[in-house]
């Protein structure tokens, strides 16, 4: 029933994330650890974030209900943005001299929302043929793509799902292979480049997928992976690959280091994405629905040597939240989808709150355009089923799964998901109580800049492709 | 409210299904739907399988059945009106659809209700969630036309079906315009084709089974559509589409057209309410998905209902078949978007009977109408609310489905019984 069991697992492992992050971000890492400046090291972030905060000012939210995303509840409670970051948290707070102050009596203050599972810009609107950017379906082992090079910053989808609370938001390839390639976290900001939008030093993701769609794609074919076991050989073989791979360049580092002669492997964009999963540094994210194949894929991690962060669409969580607490891997899930094909058959509407109270990390996720601008109402939903169900949730408890779950599973989780002090100002302002239908984001601030504002048309964006379009501006 | 399921259950456990019996549901807001509007605590009596009686003041006969509502809502039964529930179980399983025909010789004269299945796993989920009828439609296949679409109930019972060849659907959007040969020009000439093929039913056909669009028993399908006795259902989203349908009906007299889609229905909302011709939309499309629907926006609903269009609401994006049971949440935030919330819950109820010509059977409680009942422990468009009760044709039904079956088999995972063996 609580949040503590499994944090100290996940916790590690972000934080295994985050150093390797912040190892990677490093403009000089290439001489970090050599003597020699000879040595071959390629740049672990050739497509640097060029994110840069709007302006902002001092912000005072006062007499809210404050839903702190970490489970804590404030009744009139107050929340004080300075210099971009989350400043306090409290009561009674005293407004600085030239803040600005919102009454928000009545209504609902939170960490702004997280989405781990989008595909907006690899699959923007308008979906048409030239917009089908999300799914390298050439061959089943595609580590070497990575989304961003896929992500179009026009897409309407990201200003939609802005006025849904929306502060940050993780974009996979699709699941048509076993290797999908990397993702990105964005800040969901508007941008003339994806770089304006990348949510700085986030570490990276791999997208796998299990099931049904790469052995239907590639079984289609008449090629492999054809069956599950197909698909688990594919996983096995790349990873034996990877393995080697990077046992070349930690013997070419390590020989180099002790100043012998020694010639760098040649560079393989495939296998040093998966070599980055081995290291610790790229976490992967993970298409799986049904029990038992999450289950085979956390047995082939130990067989590797790695981590699995997140299963997405897992669907048959509820069956295995001891197996995944066990293994420090998190669920991200819908509220009610299923249906739509075998393994999603055995979908049931409390998974997402079953899940959680039986002590493994769970979290909301959208994989829709549509989904991802209501994404509190999708916690609603499995919120108000586990409780008619006899799960003990609190309205607190449950906001973790719109931003602190998925802040830790994206390795981002000492910079936004929640409101405490020093934190990123991701904060969003609601109407009212953000678990029911009737409720809207009133304000939106991503690092304590106004980035929407229902009431003021100047402050809500419009990305390029809406121009001179009818319904400009409509949401 | 929590502590009104035992209670529910119970009252509900002693209702042998299956048999005709009297219900008093009592003690609930009650959504009527009629000029009685929203009544703060009242009763619905129903007996042999319709309502006998709404208000505040009435008699509860002796060995009635008392459902209390314990201060929840009390509505009718919801109608959702655009969806393929029964037709699909697993929709990436072909051997387990039956919405659609692509390599079928026929289109109009493919019944969909002669593929509802009311064992579909998905009815008792949708039923649950309060809805109690549904339009069925068929998928387009090798034509503009899928065929007729039928009613049904979602009791699960053999008679699930109350109505068939309702209407007859065709897409006239890009999709049809692609199926029709690669223009909408292509897809308006095949429908003119195929009415003047139904118009010269049977006489055309007497030498030769073709016709220039249709064949005979296509032709034979459509006939009563032409005729106006049948309402033609056109998947359509853009609003130049809209105007060119509109002519259509104009032209075609006495044709009845009802748009489902709609996503650009709002820019010509007047003359669509000029026309009478209802739309089906899902309010919550606002994404331009497609160069069809560039203008869609939440505001769609409200724009349409302020011009006086008829409108009812579908779960378009999200299915039509395991998610038509969202239809509350859908019609929920029609209401966050400008709706008034009365005219969004007649949206999903009475509107869409009214639509296929039942209104004065479904969608209301009211004396006359079917004893189709719906308790809920709170406002029936809020997310977090449930039904808790739900009468079909005047009995009570079972609240399990196969997922609530799987819920209560994982719920404690600690159980020493081995899971297979909790039922």
């Amino acid at each position: 029933m609580t949040l503590k069991a499994w944090m100290p697992a996940l916790a590690a492992t972000a934080a295994i994330g985050l150093a390797a992050c912040s190892a990677g971000s490093g403009s000089d890492d290439s001489g970090a650890v050599s003597a020699d400046t000879d040595t071959v090291r390629h740049s672990l972030d050739p497509y640097p974030s060029t994110y840069t905060p709007r302006p902002s000012g001092v912000t005072l939210i006062q007499g809210a209900t404050v839903l702190d995303g970490i489970g804590g509840e404030i009744e009139n409670g107050d929340v004080l943005i300075e210099n971009g970051r989350i400043s306090a948290v409290g009561t009674g707070l005293e407004a600085p001299e030239g803040a600005t102050v919102i009454d928000a009596t009545g209504r609902y203050v939170t960490p702004g929302v997280i989405d781990i599972h989008s595909h907006l810009g690899a699959y923007p609107s308008p979906s048409v043929d030239a917009h089908s950017d999300g799914n390298e379906a050439t061959q089943p082992v595609t580590a070497e793509v990575w989304v961003e090079h896929s992500v179009w910053p026009q897409d309407p989808g990201f200003d939609a799902a802005l006025a849904g609370g929306v502060t940050t938001l993780h974009v996979l390839p699709g699941s048509a292979n076993l290797f999908g390639g990397r993702g990105v976290t964005l800040r969901n900001v508007s941008g003339r480049t994806v770089q304006d939008m990348k949510f700085p030093d986030a570490p990276y993701t791999l997208k796998m997928a299990c099931g049904e769609n790469p052995s239907r794609v590639y079984g289609n074919r008449g090629q492999s992976p054809a069956t599950d076991m197909g698909n688990m050989a594919g996983y096995r073989a790349a990873w034996i690959r990877a393995s080697d791979y990077r046992d070349s360049w930690h013997d070419y580092w390590e020989a180099a280091e002790n100043g012998e002669e020694a010639d760098a492997p040649t560079r393989d964009l495939e296998l040093e994405t998966l070599m980055g999963v081995l290291d610790g540094e790229i976490l992967i994210q993970m298409h799986c629905y049904r029990a038992d194949q999450m289950a085979q894929v956390m047995d082939m991690s130990e067989e590797f040597g790695y981590q699995v962060t997140t299963f997405h669409h897992a669907v048959e969580a509820y069956k295995i939240p001891d197996l995944l607490a066990e293994n420090g891997a998190c669920a991200a899930v819908w509220a009610d989808w299923g249906g739509f094909k075998m393994e999603a058959y055995d979908a049931v509407r409390e998974n997402l709150a079953m899940t959680h109270a039986n002590g493994a990390c769970a979290m909301i996720h959208s994989d829709s355009d549509m989904g991802i601008q209501r994404l509190n109402q999708e916690v609603a939903k499995a919120l108000g089923d586990g409780r008619r169900a006899g799960l003990e949730i609190s309205d607190g408890e449950a906001w973790a799964w719109l931003s602190s779950n998925p802040a830790q599973a994206l390795g981002i989780a000492d910079q936004t998901g929640s409101l405490q002090p020093g934190l990123r100002a991701d904060v969003v302002l609601w109407s009212g109580n953000p678990y029911s239908t009737y409720t809207r984001a009133d304000q939106v601030w991503i690092d304590g800049a106004m980035s929407f504002d229902r009431r003021d048309e100047d402050e809500q964006p419009v990305r390029d492709f809406m121009l001179g379009q009818p319904g400009e501006g409509d949401d | 409210m929590r502590t009104l399921i035992p209670a529910l259950a119970l009252a509900l456990a002693s209702a042998a299904p299956g048999l005709a019996q009297s219900y008093a549901v009592t003690n609930g807001r009650v959504v009527t739907n009629t000029d009685q509007g929203i009544i703060p605590n009242g009763t619905v009596l129903v007996r042999d399988g319709s309502i006998v009686a709404v208000g505040t003041d009435v008699t509860i006969p002796v060995g009635t059945e008392v459902i209390d509502a314990e201060g929840g809502w009390i509505t009718p039964g919801l109608f959702a009106p655009f969806t393929q529930i029964g037709l699909i179980e697993v929709a990436l399983e072909g051997s387990t659809t039956d919405a659609g025909a692509s390599d079928s010789p026929y289109s109009v004269a493919l019944d969909v209700s002669d593929g509802f299945n009311p064992a579909g796993t998905h009815i008792a989920a949708t039923r649950m969630r309060g809805v109690t009828r549904a339009a069925i439609y068929p998928s387009t296949g090798h034509n503009i036309f899928g065929g007729q679409g039928g009613l049904v109930d979602t009791s699960g019972d053999p008679d699930s079906v109350f109505e068939s060849g309702s209407f007859v659907f065709a897409d006239l959007s890009q999709s049809g315009a692609a199926t029709a040969g690669g223009s909408r020009p292509a897809a308006w000439a095949y429908l003119e084709a195929a009415f003047n093929d139904a118009r010269g039913y049977p006489g055309r056909f007497s030498a030769d089974h073709e016709g220039d669009a249709l064949n005979r028993y296509d032709a034979q399908a459509l006939l009563p559509v032409v005729r106006g006795r049948v309402p033609l259902v056109l998947n359509i989203d853009r609003a130049a589409d809209l105007r060119r349908a509109i002519r259509f009906q104009a032209d075609n007299a006495p044709v009845q057209l009802i748009i489902g889609g709609g996503a650009e229905a709002w820019l010509v909302a007047d003359e669509l309410a000029a026309a009478g011709i209802p739309v089906m939309l899902d309010p919550l499309r606002n994404l331009p998905a497609s160069f069809d629907e560039i203008a869609a926006t939440l505001h769609g609903a409200q724009r349409l209902h302020e011009a006086g269009v008829t409108i009812a609401y579908t779960t378009q994006t999200s299915d039509g078949y395991y998610n038509a049971r969202l239809i509350t949440q859908h019609a929920g935030n029609a209401v966050t978007n400008g709706v008034a919330w009365d005219q969004a819950f007649r949206s999903i109820t009475l509107t869409p009977a009214e639509i296929y010509g039942m209104g004065d059977r479904y969608g209301a409680l009211a004396t006359g109408y079917a004893g189709d009942v719906v308790v809920w422990d709170g406002d029936p468009l809020e997310v977090m609310s449930s039904p808790v009760a739900v009468l079909i044709d005047g009995e009570a039904t079972e609240m399990d489905s196969r997922q609530t079956r799987l819920r209560d088999r994982y719920i404690n995972i600690t159980d020493e019984t081995p899971f297979a063996y909790r039922r």
